[in-house]
């Protein structure tokens, strides 16, 4: 007979062996979480999205009803973002409403069709888009082309006499500058 | 000296084993008929494997240099162009090597498709073929994008808003392709991983698995008409032709070696004549004219995407893309077995010729691109002189609405300015001076591709541009004024 054969026969190390088998499966189980987790939380977790206000410029930079470009260094960018992290948006003086308050329209410049940057074209007061020819209108609705929609809308207000803009994600359909619009 | 070699060979020998494993994989016998002319037809694999070696080393002198942070990527691209000795030729051939995979790759699949070399037993090469494929595309992608200018920027974002239209996922998937909230340097050493150690980890992967299979399973001889396959027998079949065969690793590979080196020294000067490609201009979103394209391999989706109607866009960018991947991976278990010749399967050969010119038309429209308006010819392209020469003051003023209203972005003259609209070229012909003023009044009907300048355009300014473009007619052609008012007559009640 074995020496393998006389062990397995043994009750006494049966216990063991099987003690021993689960004992290596539970630990490998613990050491598949303990790795896991941390891993799969690194890996598909997301920065909760601060809510950061630049400002942009004192609101009598801004001509009545007339559209800016304003450029301006995103705080949502990392420090080593450079000039990539310079965002635009369009903005617009639409002077003061029946309470004697100034507002504002911002468009964030990406198209909502697929992104791509619109310009601005005060001659025909439309905004065009280079990408495949997306066109809204002055107040950023849909003019024509293939946007599903109008151009986004960026968060605003005026403080001690200048305009903050809410600093803009990158917007798309389902997920808007402004928070419940869709 | 050479004993001392031989020993030293054979201790190495005595642990790895090689000539009992290794030896006989390179040596077993392949179809006697792949040694022959038929040969060339197997040539396009090893020449894109050949490239993809190419692709390793070139990628590994690149990352000595390339800084993968949205602040110094550009510059040190720069550098790799102007300052380090020989940068600009790796870079630009590691463009033109990966181009040439690509290329390559699809004559590659087309000869295996066409040859139908998918069958059994086959089928498992052909799935992790084209996993090869299309890890050679994401390459292709992530590659794009660390070439860190504008349209690496607006690349990312085109990719964010289609990620974007996912229903329920969508800003999930943004988020997780950008790697933040805005496009930035997460985006870009995310793209860097991928295209640096995860794709490439992946594609070797797949390659041994391909490579393994093409030994186990041999290689398909060249198909005859009328030799059919039956999975039953075919096994049997092929090992009695391999009996007169030759070795894998010997006078059969000398035609792939012909064309790998073709292959390389065409790569090579492409590289050196061409040079690198870009980057274009600063990663700067807030510069102007940014007119972002995808790479070559991804033109003809762009042009498909641009050329149907709105509607059928989410399917396009979402479904699409998934029916076709699944459709490749499905060859060959639609059809395993049966005739292999191309000229006993005639619908095999005319779904190659249609997909490749369908390909091909949809990437020659991707890269000229009609639909994009010219966003600088308003300014930029005059209005050809004979076509006012003979203008009347208010024609005259009607020209300068037409260029002041960025009309020539969509509407081209003479074939200068944006082709999105119609050439308006000798649109007098075509509509009267009223249907002309209620096509710029109201746009396309129902929201189409021109838009309504009725709020934008003054009546005095209208009248004037009405009166400019009846004008565009060819000369000496009577109007056509009376015939094309009939239709418009008859509506009214």
């Amino acid at each position: 007979m074995s020496i393998e054969a006389t062990c397995t026969q043994s009750p006494n190390s049966l216990g063991r062996r099987t003690f021993f088998q689960w004992l290596t499966y539970g630990l490998s189980a613990v050491a598949s979480v303990v790795l896991g987790g941390p891993l799969f939380g690194y890996f598909l977790g997301a920065r909760p999205r601060a809510v950061h206000w630049v400002p942009l410029d004192d609101v009598d930079k801004f001509p009545l009803n007339e559209t800016r470009l304003k450029s301006f260094d995103n705080p949502l960018r990392q420090p080593w973002d450079g000039i990539t992290a310079l965002t635009g948006v369009y903005v617009r003086n639409l002077g003061v409403d029946e309470q004697g308050i100034v507002q504002f329209l911002v468009l964030a410049v990406n198209c909502a069709h697929l992104g791509c940057p619109v310009s601005w074209f005060p001659q025909s007061g439309l905004f065009m888009c280079p990408c495949h020819g997306g066109v809204y209108h002055v107040n950023g609705d849909r003019a024509s082309g293939p946007p599903p929609r109008g151009l986004f809308h960026c968060v605003w207000r005026v403080r001690q006499g200048r305009l903050e803009v809410q600093a803009p994600h990158y917007p798309t359909l389902q997920d808007t500058l402004v928070s419940g619009e869709v | 000296m050479r004993r001392g070699l031989y020993a030293i060979g054979a201790w190495f020998e005595a642990r790895l084993c090689l000539c009992e494993s290794l030896w006989p994989m390179l040596t077993h016998p392949i179809p006697k008929t792949v040694a022959g002319p038929m040969g060339w037809w197997y040539i396009f694999g090893s020449a894109s494997l050949t490239l993809f070696m190419i692709q390793i080393v070139t990628g590994i002198g690149l990352a000595l240099v390339y800084v993968p942070s949205a602040d110094r990527a550009y510059d040190s691209l720069l550098f790799l162009n102007y300052e380090q000795p020989l940068g600009w030729f790796l870079r630009a051939l590691h463009f033109y090597a990966g181009s040439g995979m690509v290329v390559l790759l699809i004559v590659h699949m087309s000869q295996v498709f066409l040859h139908g070399a998918y069958k059994y037993p086959r089928e498992l090469t052909w799935v992790v073929g084209v996993v090869l494929f299309l890890l050679t595309l994401g390459m292709f992608f992530s590659g794009q994008i660390l070439r860190w200018d504008p349209d690496a920027y607006w690349g990312l974002a085109v990719s964010g808003s289609m990620a974007g239209r996912v229903p329920v996922l969508g800003p999930w998937i943004v988020e997780l392709v950008l790697g933040g909230d805005v496009i930035g340097g997460n985006s870009l050493s995310r793209f860097f991983t991928l295209h640096v150690f995860v794709i490439p980890a992946l594609l070797l992967i797949f390659l041994a698995i391909h490579l393994w299979l093409v030994i186990k399973k041999g290689i398909s001889s060249p198909p005859v008409p009328g030799q059919t396959v039956n999975p039953k027998t075919y096994d049997a079949e092929y090992e009695q032709e391999l009996k007169t065969g030759v070795p894998f690793l010997g006078e059969a590979m000398l035609k792939d070696l012909f064309f790998s080196a073709f292959a390389v020294i065409v790569v090579v000067s492409l590289a050196a004549i061409i040079g690198p490609k870009g980057p274009h201009a600063p990663p700067n979103p807030t510069l102007g004219g940014a007119n972002p394209r995808p790479e070559w391999p991804f033109l003809w989706l762009f042009g498909l995407l641009s050329l149907s109607p709105p509607e059928a866009e989410t399917f396009i960018i979402l479904i699409f893309p998934v029916i076709l991947i699944i459709a490749l991976f499905l060859v060959p278990f639609v059809s395993n077995r049966g005739e292999r010749a191309p000229s006993r399967r005639p619908v095999a050969v005319l779904s190659v010729v249609l997909i490749l010119t369908v390909l091909g038309t949809l990437t020659y429209q991707g890269a000229t691109a009609p639909w994009s308006p010219q966003m600088s010819a308003w300014c930029g392209e005059p209005i050809p002189e004979d076509i006012v020469r003979r203008s009347t003051p208010r024609q005259l003023q009607g020209a300068l609405v037409f260029q002041n209203k960025n009309c020539r972005n969509c509407h081209a003259l003479q074939g200068s300015g944006g082709q999105r609209g119609p050439d308006l070229t000798w649109v007098g012909v075509r509509l009267t001076s009223d249907q002309l003023i209620d096509q710029v009044s109201n746009g396309t009907p129902g929201g189409g591709n021109m838009p309504a300048y009725g709020k934008q355009i003054g009546p005095d300014e209208m009248t004037a541009l009405a009166d400019f473009l009846v004008s565009l007619q060819p000369p000496n052609q009577t109007l056509v004024r009376e015939t094309a008012a009939v239709p418009t007559k008859r509506k009214e009640p």
